[in-house]
């Protein structure tokens, strides 16, 4: 699925947004609101809050950073760091720098995928698991690396890498 | 706190050398605490270490932290150093080792050869 | 060297030191020894003592008296004398020093200097160790055009990649006149496989705040950012601190260390984006936009950051500043090559027996990086190329081990020196598929701006899939040649101007590679999956069993003295019984 795809669906998937996730948004924008070059932090902040960037947030960021949507927008989609879809109660996150690479960390990725039934990026249905892919998390010593919430795994084997993961629950 | 004047920086410095060699203590133990060596387990020597220093009442015992020691591979990793000594990087750690290590080289202050890496410093330029 | 330190004063130290000098005198040697008195070396207890280089001998309880017999035999028939020499504590196997083991014995820290002696989280102990002694000299000592002229002559380049002088970059900012300007510092390290910047970040912040105030008096700058990745939350969290506890001891902010320089310092998160690491892109990003770079002129030196005149160095760089401005640039030039000067700091990752960080003066052959200091290729298997310069850069083969290792020799292999990750491969590592990864990765990262990186880049990687999928066609390299000279000729950025040297580089090195999966559908390196066929070659097969242990499938038929099968029905081709096989008998 695309990042619009995605977005476009989370829009009209009734995204819930409590009011007590407003009233730490309001508080961040009136922090920045007046400082030139605030949004990236803003972004970064309003996703601590909600877990991921809903439409709907970003549309009332804009408004209260007097901006135009499709600059938060551009944005929050131009950087890896934002997420526009919901993640799951536990982020898998394989290391696919150069040095996880040679030692062979796409074969993980591909086990995660055909036994957890999903696509970089996305989410199980039961929203346990999402999977991502980063580049290079900087422990090249420990080379492939899985990173489980807040968990890091080195030396990680593709053929065990879901006996990692179901130790998450 | 006082802002600092350039005689300042020079005193800093030197009662720093003098505190480390003469007032303080007598082992100073640094645990390399960057991502990798997180990553691979340091804060888990880093408490057993504390484990073991709070068992052993021993009062002229430092602990300290410190980045990547450029080892990765070898991580977790420890450096200790006793007065009078050469300062002793051990690699590769796990639990078991850092108790055999803090009763040997910290209590009794005999190196522990099998798991220690290298005696001395780095050169800096 | 000999101890200075308390403990060795009081042993006497400073009578062996006049000893030495009359001695020297005497055999007409004081031109080519040279003494130099040392803060503590620690060995208080077997004081004095003193270290002579460049065989980094240590003697301890050296006596004046002892000092002729010392000169004699070292200084002119160049043998250590046992007597003094360091004997480590009684015990049945003694430690090595530094010395014995090649992976500390080839590096030479500088930038790293502090790395493993302070606790990044303690100014006192940065200060101990000659911190901000620099920054004083600078803004006390110094014009801004000295500190030009000192970093000019130094021949520091850029620690980030492209390798500009940094003098010469401070230069023209300088002579921009304007009363708001910025000094920046690249945290945005972006290579895969590169960790240099984070672990400066994360040991030894003050070094790069450091660097900072001596570059922002150097243009008359009084307002930095430090641009940092989100990814590194550790290296966010002790800049975080080292910048208050600085602002705190009055080392940053107003009036510095009482000298009337303002210097204020904020840390900007990154939120993801390779291209960031580009400088006009950089600085869109500070300014809250996309991370777009754009066309330069105007540069960023008269017109960076908010329209205004900028300086922006990477982390590396900066680091490596206090020491030159404390110790001068012609201590500084004493090491590299004719024109790298200094050290580098490299991230050695990948089939090495020893990863880590290292540093060493430019011009250390690839062969002493490769096989002393990262301990040769894991499991005994064959050195096959090593990556330097990440998506950037390209694929140094074998053959050309003894390079030395500086801009302008490792620019004739075709990578380019980059920012210091260095991957090695061994022969388990698919050239193509090697510049497909890297494809993929500037395919993502790519902002899209302009054609040929956008669309160019998309391109190649179409037919790097199609080559490692066994699609290949007659022509393709062909292809791959010519698409990548168009991309690195009309590209904006140094992102898509250098996006293409991963591919021609493989190329150029491992063509026979690309041949074996155009025209025999075969993958030497058993790595592109739709090519290896999972069938046994029974010439080969040395019966031993490893594969048969190794199959998590129940696919390997194997008895002892048989030759092995892979049941092509149960096979899931996890390719666990080629990593197994040591005889590359599974084809």
């Amino acid at each position: 699925m695309s990042t619009e795809a995605a977005a476009e669906q989370t829009a009209t998937n009734n995204e819930v947004i409590l009011p007590e996730m407003y009233t730490r948004i309001d508080a961040i924008i009136e922090k920045y609101k007046d400082k030139p070059g605030s949004l990236i932090p803003v972004l970064q902040q309003a996703q601590e809050v909600c877990g991921y960037l809903p439409h709907l947030v970003q549309r009332y960021i804009a408004k209260g950073m007097n901006m135009s949507p499709s600059v938060v927008f551009g944005v929050a989609t131009f950087y890896s760091y934002f997420t526009l879809v919901p993640r799951g109660k536990h982020v898998i996150r394989v290391c696919l720098g150069t040095a996880c690479y040679v030692k062979r960390s796409e074969e993980i990725i591909e086990k995660i995928k055909a036994e957890l039934d999903l696509e970089v990026g996305e989410i199980t249905r039961d929203k346990k698991y999402s999977l991502e892919a980063v580049r290079c998390l900087g422990a090249c010593g420990l080379a492939p690396v899985v990173v489980i919430g807040q968990d890091t795994y080195g030396d990680v084997a593709a053929t065990k890498v879901m006996d990692i993961i179901k130790k998450y629950d | 706190m006082a802002k600092l004047t350039i005689a300042d920086l020079k005193k800093i410095k030197e009662d720093y050398h003098q505190g480390l060699r003469e007032g303080g203590f007598r082992v100073k133990i640094t645990v390399h605490m960057g991502t990798c060596g997180i990553a691979a387990g340091a804060r888990g020597i880093m408490n057993t270490i504390m484990e073991e220093l709070a068992k052993s009442n021993l009062k002229d015992v430092a602990i300290t932290t410190s980045g990547c020691a450029g080892l990765c591979s070898q991580e977790p990793m420890t450096t200790i150093e006793t007065t009078g000594q050469p300062p002793i990087k051990y690699t590769a750690l796990t639990e078991e080792k850092m108790r055999k290590i803090f009763a040997e080289h910290v209590v009794a202050g005999r190196p522990v050869t099998e798991y220690a890496l290298v005696a001395g410093h780095e050169t800096t330029y | 060297m000999i101890c200075a330190g308390t403990g060795c004063v009081a042993n006497g130290s400073l009578k062996v030191k006049d000893a030495l000098e009359t001695e020297l005198i005497k055999r007409n040697l004081q031109k080519e020894v040279k003494i130099v008195l040392t803060g503590c070396n620690g060995f208080c207890a077997k004081g004095p003592v003193m270290v002579v280089y460049p065989e980094d001998i240590f003697y301890q309880l050296v006596k004046p008296e002892d000092v002729p017999h010392l000169v004699e035999e070292h200084f002119i028939k160049g043998r250590p004398v046992q007597k003094f020499l360091y004997t480590p504590p009684a015990d049945k196997n003694t430690i090595p020093v530094m010395n014995d083991i090649p992976f500390f014995k080839h590096q030479v820290l500088r930038a790293l200097r502090n790395r493993s002696l302070i606790d990044a989280e303690k100014i006192e102990e940065y200060i101990a160790r000659d911190g901000y002694m620099a920054a004083a000299k600078a803004l006390t000592e110094m014009t801004p055009e000295q500190i030009v002229v000192e970093m000019k002559k130094s021949g520091l380049r850029g620690r980030g990649g492209a390798g500009f002088l940094t003098g010469l970059k401070w230069e023209l900012c300088a002579r921009v006149s304007g009363d708001i300007k910025y000094i920046l510092c690249n945290g945005d390290e972006g290579d895969p496989g590169a960790f240099m910047d984070r672990s400066v970040m994360e040991a030894d912040p003050h070094s790069v705040l450091e660097g900072m105030i001596i570059a922002a008096k150097a243009i008359n700058a009084h307002y930095g950012y430090i641009y940092v990745r989100a990814e590194y939350p550790l290296a966010v969290q002790r800049l975080q601190l080292a910048i208050e506890s600085a602002k705190d001891h009055g080392l940053l902010g107003k009036d510095i260390l009482g000298t009337g320089f303002d210097l204020d310092l904020e840390i900007y998160q990154g939120a993801g984006a390779f291209v960031c690491g580009e400088e006009t892109a950089l600085m869109a990003s500070i300014e809250g936009k996309r991370g777009m770079p754009r066309a330069k002129p105007p540069f960023p030196a008269v017109k960076g950051l908010w329209q205004r005149p900028s300086v922006l160095n990477n982390v590396e760089t900066f680091a490596n500043i206090p020491p030159i401005i404390l110790h001068g640039a012609d201590w500084y030039a004493s090491l590299g090559t004719e024109k790298s000067k200094g050290t580098k700091v490299f991230a050695l990752s990948g089939a090495l027996n020893n990863i880590g960080l290292v540093e060493v003066p430019m011009g250390t052959p690839l062969k002493t990086i490769i096989y002393d200091i990262g301990g040769g290729i894991k499991n005994n298997r064959k050195f096959k190329a090593v990556q330097m310069g990440g998506p950037s850069g390209g694929c140094i083969p074998g053959s050309l081990i003894d390079t030395p290792v500086d801009f302008e020799n490792i620019n004739k292999t075709g990578a380019i020196m980059g920012s210091g990750g260095m991957v090695v491969m061994d022969e388990t590592t698919c050239m193509p598929a090697m510049a497909k990864f890297f494809l993929e990765f500037t395919e993502d990262e790519s902002c899209g701006k302009c054609v040929p990186c956008r669309i160019g880049n998309k391109t190649l990687l179409t037919i790097l899939q199609r080559i490692t999928n066994g699609e290949g066609r007659e022509g393709d390299i062909e292809l791959l040649l010519d698409l990548s000279q168009q991309i690195k000729d009309t590209s904006l950025c140094g992102l898509g101007q250098t996006s293409p040297n991963p591919v021609l580089t493989t190329i150029k090195y491992f063509r026979d590679e690309y041949e074996a999966h155009i025209k025999e559908h075969r993958c030497p390196a058993r790595v592109c999956t739709p090519l290896v066929k999972f069938v046994v070659d029974q010439s080969k097969c040395k019966k031993c069993g490893q594969c048969f242990k190794a199959c998590p499938a129940g696919a390997l038929k194997w008895e002892k003295g048989q030759v092995a099968y892979i049941d092509p029905e149960k096979c899931t081709k996890c390719k666990s019984c080629i990593k197994a096989c040591r005889f590359w008998s599974i084809d």
